[in-house]
């Protein structure tokens, strides 16, 4: 490991002076806790991963898509982790690390409210104050895990700006962090942001494909054909990709939310997907260069997708270079065929994806005869935040794998 | 460079005002009312979708700007347009100075390639423009000195100003990197947060300011501002000029609210101007004569 700051031309520190002195101090607690292990803080952070999280987590061979596609696809199961997806592992971890430099408070923005959800248990489970930052649209659409976090003991603050959903929190949390850098820790859900976050966020969740290198070789005595991730922001991406990196056999594809349309509506700012990975192009977000959905003034575009955890314009500034590289090949997914592959896990494997999830599958249903012999789905997180949003999106569409939607027709939304 | 002569008689007053907010052809009335005011130099702000530096005051103004069909093209026909004899300086976030350029010929490329090109022109059609229609400086909130080697080069090619922003938090090695790189002023952000008017003026301005005392360049206090007294007290605690944003701002926020005609929020912004402006005069005439200055 080590603390790049830059990534190709991508990353860096694009962010008000205010703050750089919290990310200098940042950035060498980085270096060295989560570096160099000082006062043993990365043993503390795997036994805590164990006994709070649940890790190590199963790489489960998938008999039925085994089957179906005539390839071996193994699935590791993030799912599984406590709180029911991958956020928790960097959540601990920065929320351990915010404790282990002297800080009293920690904040945090949210989008679909998985992250928010993993700080608040993270910060409950340490002993920490936490305030959460959410758009007052995704507040609406996610009240279940409002109260998850309420129920962690958590302040969840409406951003009431733009249009209340994901990159209006993060900049409200960025600029509660400017008031308060001296006592306070921003844990970022991804990894994006200004160094050395997205490093340090990928070093949290590399114990993904840490684990899953090892368990496949296990399992089948090589290194799999491919690793296929969702990526939003990148986090569980990078940590489902970060230990392949070097095995160049080994491809590996970030499969993003083509929504509804790849095209973009310059007057009305809005991108009818998430696909800042494949259609994006290079600027400055959040703190960071990296690749962008913006129109040609420079102006962020609003993101749009099914999977509400997949909806952001920015991407980490290590996947864009690493897209640059050819090491990482972008592909996306429409929000149909994610519905539909969420269905499928469900019916044939008895795992209900997340739906950011489903886009790796709904990308293994139309590409398998070109990934390999050998297949690694990272499963990011499991379905059930996301019940009512397939219940009216499936009732929205002819699918022929959905079960019987008339009965929850007639509930409407009651959910 | 240009912006420090601004500085050198008397104390400046720096307002600041969001570029086309609320509408385009009242923010021309009251940008020159500011100039009327007394402002000795002018930040205009050119609105970005994400805002991180400001508060909600300066938040909503650009909001208001936006809707209203700001974009950097009609923000440089916004300066050519106005009738004001004092220095501009354009606020605005990096993204909108590197993304600016020949966007047909981005696509165009986009198309032959298959993969985007867009900002490896960087910032220089941006600072050509803005040197063109009669633009002075920059300040750039998300842009500090570690990243703004290729703007400051090309500043320097134009012969404009980079302002940057100083923070209480700012010490040592950094605070010596960027001062040795701000040129025409440097804006003392007075304390940590974003902007934002505030009743007091704290104690952390002075320290901030005797921090920098070393070196020659005008220093302009900002964030807080919004009365003739705390320019009088910013001043005599040795500023050389203050920056109010936020005061004014609300202003023409309360004035678009209850849909004033544009003359009263303008005759308003010409007296909160003046009042600011003799804060800060009455404050140099309490404060010691540095010798030699």
């Amino acid at each position: 490991m080590s603390s790049e700051s830059k990534f190709g031309d991508y990353g860096g520190q694009f962010v008000p002076e205010a703050l750089m002195p919290a990310i200098e101090e940042l950035t060498d607690a980085y270096e060295r806790y989560v570096i160099d292990n000082e006062d043993g803080f990365m043993d503390e952070f795997r036994r805590r991963l164990a006994d709070f999280g649940g890790r190590p987590l199963p790489l489960q061979r998938a008999d039925q898509l085994s089957e179906r596609y005539d390839t071996e696809v193994y699935l590791k199961r993030e799912d599984l982790l406590h709180g029911g997806a991958h956020k928790l592992n960097n959540a601990l971890g920065q929320v351990l690390l915010a404790k282990y430099m002297g800080k009293e408070r920690i904040i945090a923005e949210t989008g679909a409210g998985q992250h928010g959800t993993a700080t608040a248990m993270a910060a409950a489970h340490l002993n920490m104050p936490c305030e959460i930052y959410m758009g007052e649209t995704d507040i609406a659409r996610q009240r279940p895990n409002v109260f998850r976090m309420r129920l962690n003991d958590a302040e969840v603050n409406p951003v009431t700006t733009g249009r209340g959903t994901l990159k209006e929190a993060i900049s409200e949390t960025m600029r509660d962090w400017a008031t308060t850098v001296e006592t306070t820790h921003y844990v970022i859900g991804s990894v994006v942001g200004p160094a050395p976050f997205p490093a340090m966020v990928r070093d949290f969740q590399a114990v993904i494909s840490e684990e899953a290198r090892e368990q496949v070789q296990d399992k089948t005595g090589d290194l799999p054909d491919a690793v296929l991730a969702c990526a939003g922001g990148g986090s569980n991406t990078m940590g489902a990709f970060h230990h392949f990196v070097p095995d160049e056999a080994v491809d590996l594809y970030a499969v993003e939310a083509g929504g509804s349309s790849l095209s973009v509506d310059e007057e009305e700012g809005v991108a009818p997907n998430s696909a800042s990975l494949s259609t994006g192009d290079e600027g400055v977000l959040h703190g960071a260069r990296t690749k962008l959905l913006q129109d040609s003034d420079g102006q962020i575009m609003e993101s749009h997708s099914v999977s509400a955890g997949l909806d952001y314009a920015g991407v980490g500034p290590e996947l864009a270079h690493l897209v640059d590289e050819d090491r990482v090949t972008p592909v996306n997914v429409d929000d149909d065929a994610a519905l539909e592959a969420f269905h499928r896990l469900s019916q044939d494997e008895g795992v209900i994806p997340a739906l950011e999830t489903a886009h790796a599958f709904g990308y293994l249903e139309e590409h398998h005869d070109q990934v390999g012999d050998t297949v690694v789905v990272n499963v990011s997180g499991r379905g059930d935040k996301d019940l009512e949003t397939v219940i009216e999106e499936t009732s929205k569409r002819d699918l022929d794998i959905a079960p019987d939607m008339s009965l929850f027709r007639e509930m409407g939304g009651g959910m | 460079m240009g912006l420090e002569r601004a500085f050198a008689d008397e104390p400046a007053f720096v307002p600041y005002l969001a570029a086309g907010d609320p509408d385009y052809e009242s923010s021309v009335e009251y940008v020159e009312a500011l100039a009327r005011g007394g402002a000795d130099v002018i930040e205009l702000g050119l609105p970005f979708s994400e805002p991180i530096a400001e508060g909600p005051t300066i938040q909503e103004a650009v909001v208001r700007s936006l809707e209203a069909g700001m974009t950097p093209d009609r923000f440089f026909e916004f300066v050519e347009d106005l009738d004001v004899d004092v220095p501009l300086v354009c606020m605005t976030y990096y993204n909108l100075i590197y993304q600016y350029g020949d966007s047909e010929a981005r696509y165009a490329s986009d198309d032959a390639n298959g993969e985007a090109v867009s900002g490896e022109q960087g910032p220089e059609p941006f600072v050509k423009k803005a040197a063109e229609v009669g633009i002075e400086g920059f300040v750039v909130p998300d842009l500090p000195a570690e990243e703004a080697g290729p703007l400051r080069a090309t500043c320097d090619e134009y012969g404009l100003d980079l302002v940057f922003i100083v923070a209480p938090t700012t010490e040592g090695d950094r605070l010596a990197a960027m001062m040795d790189q701000t040129s025409g002023y440097v804006y003392v952000q007075a304390r940590l947060g974003v902007t934002g008017a505030r009743d007091d003026v704290d104690d952390a301005t002075e320290a901030s300011l005797a921090r920098i005392a070393d070196w020659d360049v005008p220093r302009a206090v900002g964030f807080g501002i919004k009365t003739g007294d705390h320019a009088e007290r910013i001043v005599s605690a040795g500023a050389d000029g203050i920056i109010v944003g936020s005061a004014l701002v609300d202003i023409v926020a309360e004035g678009h609210d209850n849909g004033d005609p544009v003359s009263t929020v303008a005759e308003r912004l010409e007296t909160k101007a003046r009042e600011l402006k003799d804060g800060a005069l009455r404050g140099a005439q309490n404060r010691p004569q540095p010798e030699g200055k």
